[in-house]
């Protein structure tokens, strides 16, 4: 039924595209068939792995760099109150600063190079994922850390048996935001300051009005993230949450 | 894993413990408490609810270090303790709920506990599908595995119902029977102390002090019921002569 209804909805949506690209034109709006054809071209001539592949990288290590600062400070700030004071005023400020203030400024200071891009991308995402977890830390249960305290647990056993299990459902919620996030600013970055990636492309066709060839680069990665949110995340959801007993 | 020693001697002397109430002023818990667990031996401190046995606890397994006097425990102070909530990883089976408060116990050991807690097939099940009562065998066993020089409980068998909590006082008694352990049983039901312990500790309402340290005859042997009346009669004595020369 769930299979049904997910096929219908897409059905859907491709036949709202073709009766749009009807109406629109083939220049404003190309057809399902036309920027199918463009990808498998860009597939051929490898451009396709490449760019997807160097965009994924950034989008890798910017989001491993953010989560686990945004861990550390959000535990921090969640179980220590003088760290969420001092920390509480930075995170109001790079909540607030739009993302292409902070890319801006990243390539102006640091010029346009590979680490600009990632730390500016970190940068958009760490207040998130650091307020995400802090909301978790406060929220751990003290009657299980009293319990480790009196059997004197290790404190990587804590870690790893007591706080990161009742912290998954925060780190599950800040992986899902963050992610679909931190493609969209690592596309706005290699489009401001990057020589390849799929922000790069997208930047290049748009000079050349070149619609089919924007679809086709922004469809192929969306199936990538799509790929990754079904055969990563959700797996891995199922698997720290293996022992909450089935709702119906 | 630390050498299976002597179980440890208790020594708590307590001059003062008090909060600071949400008014501003102070609220005295416990007054001048003192009292000694000697080495393998089963105390039982009962007292009238509200009198601060938990916060006693508290102080005794280090939770709360805010108060005036001294708690010494003799050897390595290995501690287990049982909540009156069982507090069980949620997210680890029963096996590994033991095994990481235990990790030095071995196999044989575990296994022998699990056998005498009926918790066997329930190794792999998850605290979520546990009754009220496995979980709380499995907070003993876990409190057992350490191998402590202390075994805390606090109120182990509250909120079970009266077949199931006999059942497991017959368990912890042929467990602390089989290996002494210095023990402090904290508990509101007199007939539970008399029938568990070597020595009962009564304790005066807020702010709590030793009333009476009754040492019970035969500990852990069926008793008649003249026995028990007759322990009772002294528990109460002893309560009176000590509200006497207050």
């Amino acid at each position: 039924m769930n299979a049904v209804a997910r096929l219908a909805s897409i059905a859907l949506l491709l036949a709202v595209w073709f009766a749009g690209a009807h109406l629109a034109g083939a220049r404003l709006l190309p057809g399902p068939q036309a920027v199918g054809l463009a990808i498998i071209q860009e597939a051929r001539s490898g451009a396709l792995a490449f760019n997807l592949g160097v965009t994924l990288l950034r989008v890798a290590a910017a989001f491993a760099i953010a989560m686990a600062l945004g861990t550390v400070l959000g535990l921090a700030m969640g179980r220590l109150p003088l760290a969420d004071r001092l920390g509480d005023p930075w995170l109001v400020v790079l909540l607030n600063l739009p993302a292409l203030v902070i890319i801006v400024l990243a390539y102006v200071w640091a010029g346009l190079t590979e680490t600009a891009a990632i730390a500016a991308v970190a940068l958009n995402k760490l207040p998130i994922a650091t307020v995400t977890v802090r909301e978790g830390a406060r929220a751990l249960d003290r009657s299980l850390d009293e319990m480790a305290t009196v059997f004197r647990l290790s404190r990587w056993v804590r870690l790893r048996h007591v706080v990161l299990p009742q912290l998954a459902p925060y780190l599950a919620a800040a992986t899902r935001a963050g992610l679909s996030l931190v493609w969209k600013i690592v596309l706005i970055v290699e489009l401001l300051g990057r020589p390849n990636g799929v922000g790069f492309e997208i930047g290049v066709a748009f000079q050349l009005f070149d619609v089919t060839r924007i679809l086709a680069y922004a469809l192929a990665f969306v199936a990538v993230m799509l790929a990754i949110e079904t055969f990563l995340v959700q797996p891995f959801e199922r698997h720290v949450s293996r022992w909450r007993p089935r709702t119906a | 894993m630390s050498p299976a020693g002597a179980p440890g001697r208790l020594d708590v002397r307590i001059r003062e413990k008090s909060f600071r109430s949400a008014a501003g002023g102070r609220l005295h818990v416990l007054g001048d408490l003192s009292f000694t667990i000697g080495s393998g031996e089963v105390a039982a401190l009962v007292g009238p609810s509200g009198c601060g046995k938990t916060t006693l606890l508290r102080i005794i397994v280090g939770l709360d270090r805010d108060f005036e006097g001294s708690v010494e425990l003799s050897a390595h102070g290995r501690l287990g303790i049982v909540f009156q909530e069982p507090r069980l990883l949620p997210w680890r089976s029963v096996e590994e709920n033991v095994r990481l408060a235990a990790p030095g116990a071995d196999d044989a050991a575990l296994e022998a506990l699990f056998g005498t807690l009926g918790l066997m097939e329930h190794r792999r099940h998850y605290p979520g599908e546990l009754s009220l009562g496995l979980a709380r065998r499995v907070a003993l066993a876990r409190a057992f595995a350490v191998d402590p020089e202390l075994l805390v409980l606090d109120e182990p068998f509250v909120s079970l119902d009266a077949a199931l909590a006999a059942r497991l006082r017959t368990e912890l008694a042929e467990l602390v029977t089989r290996r002494p352990m210095t023990t402090l049983l904290v508990t509101h039901d007199v007939a539970e102390a008399i029938g568990l312990a070597d020595r009962v500790f009564v304790l005066s309402a807020s702010p709590a002090r030793v009333l009476a340290n009754v040492p019970i005859p035969n500990p852990r042997s069926p008793q008649s019921a003249d026995q028990i009346a007759a322990i009772n009669a002294d528990i109460a004595r002893r309560i009176t002569a000590a509200r006497m020369s207050a």
